[in-house]
């Protein structure tokens, strides 16, 4: 039922996201940014970044990571320490915030609530002098845009989460900004309409064709929503690239285990050929692996290894295979959830799917379980 | 899922009302927060609304003249006070009587303070003639006393007004005088015969009893009892009759001498002792003020007098309350205006620093308070005195020369400043609790929409912090409008307020009435203005935090 509906607002959507879509993204390059607030840690450490238009990057990272410091430069509430921000190759640095024609949805919204929802939605025409006829025809178009057609006179507080965090996003669209910033802007919903914010957000960059900075802690929202993903943490982006490069090829550790789930396995390289290498684990167990982050024999390392990846239906052609013994087993639907003792590691994650087959697993059972050489990727060592 | 419809009473398992239930189940939890707001409750109804309502009563109780001259009331509604004539020989008459209770009370002196209020020298009147009012109808006593000397003895007069109950009573106690006194009682033969006499001489007698705790059997009686006895006696030549024995004869006796006894004018003797008895205008205050409830005090407050045509304004030169009131609420406004003018920045910077720092200027913000009021208006003495430091500051630097030193103290521009400071943080707090509720990314959010840093706090910012300017300012202004310490020390005459008439009138004048109704008024203002505000601005938008 959600499907039909959610097709029906494409199709409508589409309609007036053309109407909307004038104006094209517009290109954002930080060069060797850094940010200090005390002068004595810095906070984003030489961010070099290149966003072209019309693309949605996600910035996502932990918290304290410098992710929501990099948007705020962006939208010109904190200066740089060091470096230059562009808009469009102008620099911005001396530009300030309301003359920057960025876009910006807060987390907690920020509609001003003294004001009804199309007040809010004519506040930005407002300040640019557009004329009253205009203002209204763009406010009720960005209304319609995100379903809210009838809802221009009411209060911001006499709407539900949904309602206000719509509202936020139309009013940051109304102005047709080239850069909408949005600051983990569905961090407010409960999980369900967070989804659904997700698609919608997305059909409307879609439609629009805006570039969109978006900030979250949510590696599944920055996987569904984005173009590309800039995994921060310390003050440093980890790894730059397309939502399936993050899962399927991480760059270093903090990469593979921020994202999705992910087995370790602790080694030391001893022989590296070309793109593979070979890692002997703890207890003497070797191993063939993907070489990403590993520059010489005798270097320390860590495997990792999505759950998914792991088969207990080995057979001869697999580059891995190695015993494990089952320590336990968690029912959960589609899948199955086994966690085993492996090369002496004790939360080894294996999932199984469930497909209703006769084979039953059972605790303390050791039983072999093997995966492909390039499902297993050598990284820097995690201590 | 059972659907009930709205006109089925729910009910509980056992089949009570679920309401009745409910009401019984919270029974106990009102009682006990009953209990717990009871001892605030109780003393604040027995300490402030209880005087606030007996002050107010004040304004318009006016007792002591219908209670101090009760038969002079009585005999002045017949006058007729257009007529622009002195009231007639009766009404003296019933004053003599009244006068010379009231005098032996000593209470025509408040009577007299009283009525000065409404016109000046009825204080004097009553005070002069109060020393004379006892000699007045002596001719009287020394002619009945030389037609028969019985007439002096004290118990003449106490057997033939008392009841033979009484007089048997009397001698019994004077027998042996242990306990209280047997109360005088008048005999109803004699209340009919000799009306006045009967009254004016039952009040001695009682007098004597309660106030002298003596018997009336060995008291002379006052003067105007004589008076009195010769106007019954005129009046009634045959109330010898209502007696028997030996007072019959005596009355008979009197009542046969008396049509040519030696008279004299009562009314006479009033306007010798004092001119102003003989005035018209004085007798029509009188009677003006006679009833129990007046409105004399309101109309003053309001500079405005009752007089036999009606309420009309006071003349020009003696009005001062109305023109105190609008310099009151004139003030008040410009010291609220001058607060939030000075306060609204150091709020949002309390507001916007971190709380670190923000915490540090809270305190100097409320370091007045800890400073006692006295100190702090007196130290605006010595900073703005025209031999002051500001004026010497200014007159160093050259700006003022020493020849026109600015006067900044004992004048309204005193009051403005010292209450401003006074009432400073009563508008900084509110301000300051509800900026705080205003989060920064309002102001980030409205920038990002394109507005510069001024329309980002005029559209955005100031419209979130109206409920605190509110609260702030009905909050200075109530309190600058009844403020009274601060304007008497630093306010000269022309920096004074309505409060300070009031206390005037509580503490130096006595004059209770006048101030209960100022007070009355003043909280009318207040009450009005409030009302105004809440349909301007709405009491619902004003927020403390």
């Amino acid at each position: 039922m959600r499907s039909e509906i959610a097709g029906a607002d494409k199709n409508k959507q589409t309609r007036l996201g053309d109407k909307m879509a004038n104006n094209r993204g517009a290109a954002v390059k930080y060069d060797s940014v850094q940010k200090s607030y005390d002068g004595e840690s810095l906070v984003v450490k030489n961010l070099n970044l290149d966003i072209p238009p019309g693309e949605f990057l996600t910035m996502l990272g932990p918290s304290g990571s410098g992710k929501t410091t990099c948007l705020m430069m962006l939208a010109g509430f904190e200066p740089a320490t060091h470096g230059e921000i562009y808009l469009n190759d102008r620099p911005i640095n001396n530009v300030p915030p309301h003359k920057r024609g960025i876009g910006m949805v807060f987390q907690n919204y920020a509609l001003f609530p003294h004001m009804t929802v199309s007040e809010n939605l004519a506040f930005p025409l407002q300040v640019r002098n557009v004329s009253k006829a205009e203002q209204e025809e763009k406010v009720q178009r960005a209304l319609d845009m995100v379903e809210l057609g009838s809802f221009g006179n009411r209060r911001p507080a006499q709407l539900s989460g949904g309602q206000q965090q719509r509202v936020a996003v139309a009013r940051a669209l109304v102005f047709d900004p080239e850069l909408v910033l949005m600051d983990e802007p569905l961090g407010a919903l409960d999980k369900q309409l967070r989804e659904q914010m997700q698609y919608e957000i997305k059909h409307i960059h879609e439609n629009l064709g805006v570039t969109v900075v978006y900030v979250t802690h949510d590696q599944t929202e920055a996987l569904t929503m984005s173009d590309r993903v800039a995994v921060f943490n310390d003050g440093v982006i980890q790894q730059l690239s397309t939502p399936d490069d993050l899962y399927e090829d991480p760059q270093n550790s903090f990469v593979a285990q921020f994202i999705g789930e992910n087995n370790k396995l602790n080694g030391k390289v001893i022989d590296i050929q070309g793109e593979e290498c070979r890692v002997e684990l703890g207890d003497g167990t070797q191993l063939k692996a993907d070489r990403v982050n590993v520059s010489s024999v005798g270097d320390k390392t860590t495997l990792s290894l999505r759950p998914e990846r792991v088969e207990f239906d080995t057979h001869d052609s697999m580059d891995n295979i190695v015993n494990g013994r089952i320590e336990e087993l968690i029912y959960l639907g589609d899948h199955i959830r086994v966690r085993m003792n492996v090369a002496g590691n004790d939360e080894f994650i294996v999932k199984v799917r469930n497909r209703g087959e006769k084979r039953k697993l059972h605790v303390g059972e050791t039983v072999p379980v093997g995966w492909a050489l390039n499902d297993c990727k050598a990284l820097d060592a995690v201590v | 899922m059972s659907d009930t419809t709205s006109d089925q009473v729910l009910t509980t398992q056992d089949g009570k009302p679920l309401k009745a239930a409910l009401a019984r189940a919270l029974r106990r939890e009102k009682l006990r927060s009953f209990l717990l707001i009871a001892p605030l409750l109780i003393f604040v109804l027995i300490t402030f609304v209880a005087p606030i309502i007996d002050m107010l009563f004040r304004s318009v109780e006016n007792e002591i003249v219908s209670e101090t001259l009760p038969r002079t009331v009585v005999a002045l509604e017949e006058w007729d006070e257009a007529s622009g004539q002195a009231p007639g020989e009766d009404v003296y008459n019933a004053l003599l009587y009244d006068l010379i209770i009231a005098v032996e009370n000593k209470r025509h002196t408040q009577l007299g303070t009283r009525l000065n209020y409404e016109q000046t020298g009825l204080s004097s009147m009553f005070r002069r003639t109060g020393r004379r009012v006892d000699d007045f109808g002596e001719v009287y006593a020394d002619q009945l006393i030389d037609l028969n000397a019985a007439w002096k003895e004290p118990v003449t007069w106490a057997t033939m007004f008392g009841t033979p109950e009484w007089i048997s009573a009397q001698e019994t106690w004077a027998a042996n005088p242990s306990g209280p006194e047997p109360a005088f009682v008048v005999s109803d033969a004699a209340r009919n015969a000799l009306p006045t006499t009967a009254d004016l001489y039952g009040a001695f007698a009682r007098f004597i009893q309660t106030e002298d705790s003596d018997s009336p059997m060995e008291e002379d009686p006052w003067v105007p009892v004589y008076k009195a006895l010769y106007q019954d006696l005129i009046a009634n030549p045959d109330a010898a009759s209502a007696f028997s024995g030996e007072t019959a004869t005596l009355i008979g006796q009197a009542a046969a001498a008396a049509p040519n006894f030696e008279t004299v004018s009562i009314k006479e003797l009033f306007i010798d002792a004092d001119d102003d008895w003989g005035s018209a205008e004085n007798w029509a205050v009188i009677k003006t003020f006679a009833p129990k409830f007046t409105s004399g005090y309101f109309l003053s407050a309001a500079d405005a007098q009752l007089t036999p045509t009606g309420v009309e304004l006071k003349p020009e030169d003696e009005r001062i309350y109305l023109y105190l009131f609008y310099r009151t609420l004139l003030l008040s406004i410009m010291i609220t205006v001058s607060c939030l003018l000075l306060g609204y920045p150091i709020a949002f910077l309390l507001a916007a620093l971190p709380l670190r720092y923000s915490n540090l200027l809270l305190i100097l913000v409320l370091l007045p308070f800890w400073t006692s009021l006295l100190v702090r208006t007196s130290a605006w003495k010595v900073l703005l005195q025209q031999q002051g430091v500001i004026n010497d500051f200014l007159v160093w630097i050259g700006i003022i020369g020493d020849a026109n030193r600015l006067v900044m103290i004992n004048n309204q521009t005193g009051t403005i400043i010292a209450m401003t400071h006074i009432l400073l943080p009563f508008m900084i707090l509110p301000l300051y609790s509800v900026m705080k509720t205003i989060s920064p990314s309002y102001v980030r959010a409205a920038k990002s929409l394109g507005a510069n840093d001024w329309t980002a706090f005029w559209r955005v910012y100031f419209p979130q912090s109206i409920p605190g300017i509110g609260a702030g300012a009905i909050l200075v202004f109530i309190l600058s409008i009844g403020y009274y310490i601060t304007p008497e020390l630093v306010g000269g005459t022309s920096g004074i307020f309505i409060s300070n008439r009031i206390a005037f009138h509580i503490s130096s004048s006595l004059n209770w009435g006048l101030a209960a109704a100022l007070g009355t008024l003043l909280l009318v203002a207040v009450l009005l203005l409030f009302m105004v505000y809440d349909r301007i601005v709405g009491i619902d938008n004003v927020k403390l935090g």
